[in-house]
């Protein structure tokens, strides 16, 4: 069995899961209108993190380590978050048997800005490069395994994770998570049209597009369950393609069906099981009808479903896992949070789609995901 | 639960094509890796029009996944059953650098929508999904070096969890010096399989 | 008009990389997506960037784009109309 014992998320809204927590449970939106030429030539819309604490918070992280060396912005980011999840369970992290598990769909990618090319050497933009530096600061001498899969990189990789510790092959796995808005990114949503001109509304009638955020986040599994921690154990995750267009979701939500189906199966669970969804909620158009499809195929439309993308903005990479962290937290306080930026239902499909936070008891619990590529994943998860 | 074996594999680096070890398709009057690729799609002749919409890296998965698929019955299992598991260590650089020129301060600014849809690797999965209508479990990893290692476990796990049973895997890379595809496909009937024999018909064209 | 359909014909082959096709080969009255080219909805993307880099015009909603797009013909229409 793969327990989820430890987590931490780094966004616009705190620096830990329980800030983050906490400011969903009041409604703040990090997303805020920015007019940064460096990213953008206009103004637009993004959730970001506040780059002066992330100095000072990682200025103290530097007592506690030795071996300090210069790292990027999303590799402080990550290293912070993958500090405080650390903090709360204390494995061996110098043991084989201990992992890290990468997910980014960009990692570096603002050192190929021409000002930044020369300061961190010719290979740090490749991603196994920068899960390597991670992973070698914290010691750990397995080689670090890094998954980019666009928007379901997060959830996979967390599925993986606790496919390895099922097999045996690891006692923990350390799963880290990490974004940035970049001009990169910013500009190429640009291209596409699915920005929205005010904070992302998911399933809304009046939904325009996505928020982009920018988030590191990090989920310790073990073989063990936490002994400070509600117990929440993974039960089944599955990934699926859409075989149908390289960004465009399915019509018929055929992947995102077909990924809960497997992940249901691996849980030997029914639909009626499941108590909550948080949903991948990107507010575009298409994602969102898809999801509400997929969704109503499985008869899940009374679960309670949210989503926080209307909060913290589409953080790609980091997506997944920080989207499980809330999750986790939700259930460990038996609460469900009310889905930002939806008040009239705009999806096909009568899906039970949160307007506030309400108290309820959950024990078995779905995370969805959707990328570009045709890319689905799905992740089951229980309280012990 | 049985085990998987090795059924096909294809190889694409320095101008030539091998599949199953075999050369089967080289163009030495071409010196980059774009008119090579062409090359190769007018020699294989799958009139699929999509292929001129790719950018260089899912031109070059597509055609080795049609060459590793070609002749290939896989109608005896689902397609959500046909796995797809990709390798690489530059992720999608070319494409990355093409959007970065198109954003640049000093140049216009003109992001193009059909080459920033490219700048995730599992685009290709994506691309051959499509190609072949597979619908199964997909994942890429980004990887030093081609590490045999990591995707046998990776692939061994998927089939014993039973969340899948065929898979195509492999490595497809290109950076500023050279351009690779090695992908292979495994099933439940054929020929043995482990991380070895995996290694050893990778090294295969090791010097070519 | 005609230099200008002409002009977009070889514009829109560049720039959707419509392989094996020559200007000859389209007709300018033709729908551009669905049966006609059968382009798709990156095609439309980037007809947007198009139109923005080739012309200067900016097209603000999408939507506006199924008319504008319906064919060469309208294209260049909309481009004689709108450009300053």
């Amino acid at each position: 069995m793969a327990y989820f014992i430890a987590d931490n998320i780094i966004s616009s809204l705190g620096f830990t899961t329980v800030e983050n927590f906490n400011s969903l449970l009041s409604g703040d939106i990090g997303i805020e209108k920015m007019e940064d030429a460096d990213i953008y030539p206009g103004p637009f819309l993004a959730s970001t993190i506040d780059k002066t604490r992330l100095e000072n918070e990682f200025r103290l992280l530097a007592h506690k380590y030795s071996n300090f060396s210069k790292f990027t912005v999303l590799e402080k980011l990550m290293i912070l978050s993958i500090d405080d999840a650390l903090s709360q369970c204390q494995p061996d992290v110098k043991s084989d048997k201990t992992a890290f598990i990468f997910s980014t769909t960009k990692g570096n990618i603002d050192l190929l800005d021409k000002s930044k090319k020369d300061e961190f050497g010719p290979d740090r933009h490749l991603l196994w490069k920068m899960a390597e530096e991670i992973s070698n600061f914290f010691g750990n001498p397995n080689k670090a395994i890094c998954i980019s899969n666009a928007c379901i990189s997060g959830v996979l990789a967390l599925n993986t994770a606790a496919m390895y510790i099922n097999a045996g092959q690891y006692e923990t796995i350390v799963v880290c998570g990490g974004d940035l808005v970049s001009r990169f990114v910013v500009s190429g949503f640009m291209s596409f049209l699915s920005l929205s001109d005010e904070p992302c509304k998911p399933f809304d009638k009046d939904r325009k597009g996505l928020s982009l955020g920018e988030a590191a986040g990090t989920i310790i599994l073990s073989e063990k369950p936490s002994a400070s921690k509600q117990g929440i154990k993974f039960m089944g995750g599955a990934t699926a393609n859409d075989a149908n267009h390289i960004s465009g979701p399915s019509r018929t939500g055929e992947g995102s069906y077909i990924a809960i189906k497997k992940a249901l199966f691996e849980a030997g669970m029914r639909t009626d099981q499941i108590d909550h969804i948080s949903a991948h909620g990107t507010a575009t158009p298409y994602n969102d009808e898809m999801e509400s499809i997929a969704i109503a195929r499985h008869n899940l439309q009374k679960a309670a479903t949210n989503g926080i993308k209307g909060s913290v903005g589409h953080t790609l990479g980091a997506a997944g896992i920080i989207e499980t962290a809330i999750l986790l937290e939700e259930m460990r306080n038996n609460t469900v949070l009310k889905t930002s930026g939806y008040k009239n239902h705009g999806v096909g499909e009568q899906i039970n789609v949160s307007t506030e936070n309400s108290g309820l008891e959950l024990n078995t619990c779905l995370k969805m995901a959707s990328g570009f590529g045709g890319s689905n994943a799905a992740l089951i998860l229980q309280k012990i | 639960m049985g085990k998987l074996f090795i059924n096909k594999y294809c190889h694409i680096k320095n101008n030539k094509v091998f599949l199953d070890g075999k050369l089967v398709f080289s163009d030495d009057e071409v010196h980059d890796i774009k008119p090579f690729l062409k090359s190769v799609y007018r020699f294989l002749k799958p009139a699929y029009n999509k292929f001129f919409k790719m950018d260089e890296i899912s031109k070059l998965a597509y055609l080795c996944s049609e060459y590793l698929l070609q002749d290939v019955d896989l109608s005896a299992f689902n397609k959500d059953d046909i796995a797809i598991v990709l390798s690489n260590s530059d992720s999608t650089s070319i494409t990355d650098q093409n959007h970065q020129n198109s954003i640049s301060k000093e140049g216009g600014f003109f992001p193009s929508p059909s080459i920033f849809v490219y700048t995730l690797p599992n685009i290709m999965i994506g691309e051959i999904s499509i190609r072949h209508k597979l619908k199964g479990e997909n994942a890429f990893f980004i990887v030093e070096n081609f590490d045999a290692g990591l995707l046998t476990n990776h692939i061994n796990n998927l089939y014993l969890t039973r969340k899948a049973k065929v898979f195509i895997a492999g490595w497809v890379n290109i950076n500023n010096d050279s351009y690779e595809a090695f992908l292979f496909l495994l099933s439940p009937c054929g020929k043995k399989y482990n991380k070895g024999e995996i290694e050893k018909v990778y090294n295969q064209h090791k010097y070519i | 008009m005609d230099e200008l359909i002409e002009k977009l014909k070889i514009q829109i082959i560049e720039q959707l990389n419509l392989e094996d096709m020559e200007p000859e080969d389209i007709n300018a009255k033709e729908p551009l997506f669905g049966e006609g080219l059968g382009l798709d909805s990156i095609d439309a993307l980037e007809l947007i960037v198009l139109m923005e880099k080739e012309y200067g015009i900016k097209i603000q909603n999408p939507k506006d784009g199924q008319k504008i797009f319906r064919s060469i013909e309208t294209m260049a229409s909309y481009i004689q109309m709108n450009q300053k």
